[in-house]
C-alpha cells in the first residue's frame, strides 16, 4: 500500500518497509535539539540513564530564550548549557553571537535537510518540514532519552493533506496562508496528526514562507508538516547542506484523512485576534484599531525575506508616534545581510529599535513585555493570554506586511492603507 | 489505582502558557513551578488545590510550547490524573514520559463540572463522577506506552531496558 511522506520517514528510520498511520514504531534520530529553557532540565535526567551522548556531531544547542541573559537565573540556565557542550563535546553549540534564533540557524547552516528526521525540545522544530524532512517537537525526558540513546518513540500520524492552487498573489506572505488554514481547519483540526502540502501552488511558495507555514503546523495542532522538495528547495540547500540527503516523495495511492484546499489567488492580508492563533480575520474587515507595539521577528516571521517586506513598506514612513516597533533579526547571518542591503538604517531612520537575534518578546521573556492593556501586533506565531506579558494585554499575529503598515499607522492596517 | 478526588474544572485549548507562564521558566524546581501552576486564568488554584484532586479541561488540553514544566507543575500540584476531551501532543507524550497519567474521554467530560467527585481507576480507564452518578471510560494507552506509564515514566522504561539488554 501507498505512504505518504511521514511514513516513508518514519519508516526508514525504524528499519521497516512499511509503517501505517497508528502504529507505534521507535525510531533513530539524524539530529537532536534544544535550547536554554529545555536543556537545562533534560541534562539532569540524562544523568540518571548515564553514559556517553549518543553522538556528539547530531545534537544542537541553541541559547536563544532568554538571551543575551537577562538576569541572573538565565545566566544560569546558559550556563548548564555551555558547561554540558563542553563536557560531551557538542560540536553544533551556537554561543551569543554566532548563532540566532534556533529554528532560523538551522536550515539556514544545512543542519537539516531533506529526508531527515529531527526532534527538538521545542514546540516549533516542526519548521524544518518545510525542507522535506520529518521533525517535531517533544519535552525534556523524551530530548534526555535521545541524548543518551539517539532513539525517540512516535505513533505514526494520519495525514492531512493541504492542496495549495494558484500562485501565492504579490502582498501576500506565508503567514496569510497558514493564518487562513488554521482558521479553516482549527487549532486542534490536526491533532496528532500531519499536514502534508501539495499541489502547484506550493511551487509559488518561497522557502522563507514554507519555513513559517511547517513553523505554525503546531499552531493547528499538527505533530508536523511537511513539503515537498522541488527546485526552490533545491536552491535553497545548495551551498548549505554539505551531507547526503534522500528526497522523499509521497506515493500516488498514498493515504490521506482528510483533504484541505486553499486557493492562493484568493488569499488577502489576515491577522489572528487574541488568544487563539485561529481567531483569523481579514485586515480589510476589522475596522479601526489602535496598537501601542510592533514585534517583525521570531523564528516563525524574523527571516531575510521577512525583512525585505518590512524594509520595502517602512522605507521613507515613521513608526507612529504612539507605537513601539521593535524589529529583531532571526539570525547573525539575517542581521549582517540586512545591514548590508540598508534594511536596518531603514529601520532606524524610521523610528524601530533594531535587537541583537532573541527570542524575547516572542515569548514574553524580555525586549518588550506588555504592560496590561496594551496591543501588539507581532509576527510571531502565539497569542495566548499573556504570552508577551501581562495578562490583560493582547498580541495580534501577522504577516511582516501587516506589521509594518501596522507600525506606521499605528492601528491595524495593510501596506494599501498607506497609499 | 483506583483515585479520589475532586474536579477543578477548565475549559478548551488551555495552553501551556497559562499552565506556566515563561516568566516562571527559569527554575525546574517542580515545587516553585507549582506555586504558579494555573495563575493567569485561575488565582485561586496554586492556593487551594489539595493533594488528590483532579483537574478536568475541555479540547487540546495542553496546547502550545513544549514546556514539559506544563505537566511537572501540575504533578508537583498533587494532582494525581488529568482528564480531557483531548490532549495538544506534545503535552500527552510529557505526560506520559513523567508518570502523569493523561486521560481522554471525548464529550463525555460535559458531564463533569467543576467540585463533582470523581472516583478514576488510572489502569483500567473507569472514572465514576460520584456526584451525579455517571460513568465513563477513557481510551486506553497504545502498545509500549502503557509499558511507559507501568515504569513510572520513560527514564525508569529505558532504564530497565538498558538493565536487560
Ligand atoms: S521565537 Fe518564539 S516561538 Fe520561536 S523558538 Fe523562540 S520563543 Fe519559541
Amino acid at each position: 500500500m501507498g505512504m505518504n511522506m511521514t511514513e516513508k520517514i518514519l519508516a526508514t528510520h525504524a528499519g521497516l518497509k512499511e509503517v501505517a498511520a497508528g502504529q507505534l514504531v521507535t525510531c533513530k534520530l539524524d539530529m537532536v535539539l534544544a535550547n536554554d529553557v529545555t536543556a537545562p532540565p533534560s541534562f539532569k535526567e540524562f544523568e540518571k540513564i548515564g553514559g556517553p551522548v549518543f553522538d556528539n556531531t547530531k545534537i544542537v544547542l541553541v541559547p536563544d530564550h532568554f538571551t543575551p541573559n537577562k538576569d541572573i537565573k538565565s545566566a544560569g540556565l546558559s550556563k548548564a548549557v555551555r558547561d554540558f557542550v563542553n563536557k560531551h563535546n557538542i560540536i553544533n553549540y551556537f554561543e551569543v553571537g554566532r548563532g540566532g534564533i534556533e529554528h532560523v540557524i538551522l536550515p539556514e547552516k544545512g543542519i537539516v535537510a531533506p529526508g531527515m528526521l529531527t526532534i527538538g525540545a521545542d514546540s516549533h522544530t516542526c519548521t524544518y518540514g518545510a525542507l522535506g524532512g520529518f521533525s517535531t517537537g517533544v519535552g525534556t525526558t523524551d530530548l534526555a532519552v535521545a541524548l543518551a540513546t539517539g532513539e525517540a518513540w512516535f505513533k505514526v500520524p494520519e495525514a492531512i493533506k493541504v492542496k495549495l492552487t494558484g500562485t501565492k498573489p504579490a502582498g501576500i506572505t506565508g503567514k496569510d496562508v497558514m493564518l487562513t488554514l488554521i482558521d479553516m481547519i482549527g487549532v486542534d483540526g490536526a491533532l496528532y496528526k500531519t499536514l502534508e502540502f501539495s499541489g502547484e501552488g506550493v511551487h509559488s511558495l518561497s522557502m522563507d514562507d514554507r519555513l513559517t507555514i511547517a513553523n505554525m503546523a503546531i499552531e493547528a495542532g499538527g505533530k508536523n508538516g511537511i513539503f515537498p522538495v522541488d527546485e526552490v528547495t533545491l536552491a535553497y540547500i545548495k551551498n548549505r547542506v554539505k551531507k547526503p540527503y534522500t528526497i522523499i516523495e509521497s506515493d500516488a495511492d498514498a493515504k490521506y484523512c482528510r483533504t484541505v484546499t486553499i486557493n492562493l489567488n484568493e488569499l488577502v492580508p489576515v491577522v489572528a485576534f487574541p488568544h487563539l492563533p485561529g481567531n483569523t480575520k481579514k485586515v480589510d474587515e476589522i475596522g479601526d484599531i489602535k496598537i501601542d507595539q510592533v514585534v517583525i521577528g521570531s523564528c516563525t516571521n524574523g527571516r531575510i525575506e521577512d525583512m525585505r517586506i518590512a524594509a520595502q513598506i517602512l522605507k521613507g514612513h515613521t513608526v507612529h508616534k504612539d507605537v513601539r516597533c521593535i524589529v529583531i533579526p532571526g539570525s547573525q547571518q539575517v542581521y549582517k545581510e540586512s545591514i548590508k542591503k540598508g534594511y536596518i538604517d531603514i529601520f532606524i531612520d524610521a523610528g524601530a529599535a533594531v535587537s541583537t537575534p532573541t527570542c524575547g518578546p516572542c515569548l514574553g521573556a524580555h525586549m518588550g513585555i506588555l504592560a496590561a492593556g496594551e496591543r501588539c501586533v507581532s509576527t510571531t506565531n502565539r497569542n495566548f493570554r499573556g504570552r508577551m506579558g501581562h495578562v490583560d494585554s493582547e498580541v495580534y499575529l501577522a504577516g511582516p506586511q501587516v506589521a509594518a503598515a501596522s507600525a506606521i499607522l499605528g492601528k491595524i492596517a495593510q501596506p494599501k492603507d498607506l497609499q | 489505582m483506583a483515585l479520589t478526588g475532586k474536579v477543578w474544572r477548565y475549559g478548551d485549548n488551555i495552553d501551556t502558557d497559562v499552565i506556566i507562564p515563561a516568566r516562571y521558566l527559569m527554575s525546574f524546581d517542580p515545587q516553585e513551578l507549582a506555586s504558579h501552576c494555573m495563575v493567569d486564568i485561575d488565582k485561586s488554584f496554586a492556593k487551594n488545590v489539595q493533594k488528590g484532586d483532579i483537574i478536568v479541561g475541555g479540547k487540546n488540553f495542553g496546547c502550545g510550547s513544549s514546556r514539559e514544566h506544563a505537566p511537572v507543575a501540575i504533578k508537583a500540584s498533587g494532582i494525581p490524573v488529568v482528564i480531557a476531551a483531548s490532549f495538544a501532543r506534545i503535552f500527552y507524550r510529557n505526560g506520559i514520559n513523567i508518570g502523569l497519567p493523561l486521560l481522554e474521554i471525548g464529550k463525555d467530560v460535559e458531564k463533569i463540572s467543576a467540585g463533582d467527585k470523581l472516583s478514576v481507576d488510572t489502569a483500567t480507564g473507569e472514572i465514576k463522577n460520584i456526584t451525579t452518578g455517571d460513568v465513563f471510560h477513557a481510551h486506553p494507552l497504545p502498545g509500549f506506552v502503557e509499558d511507559i506509564a507501568k515504569a513510572g515514566g520513560l527514564i525508569n522504561y529505558i532504564k530497565e531496558k538498558r538493565k536487560n539488554a
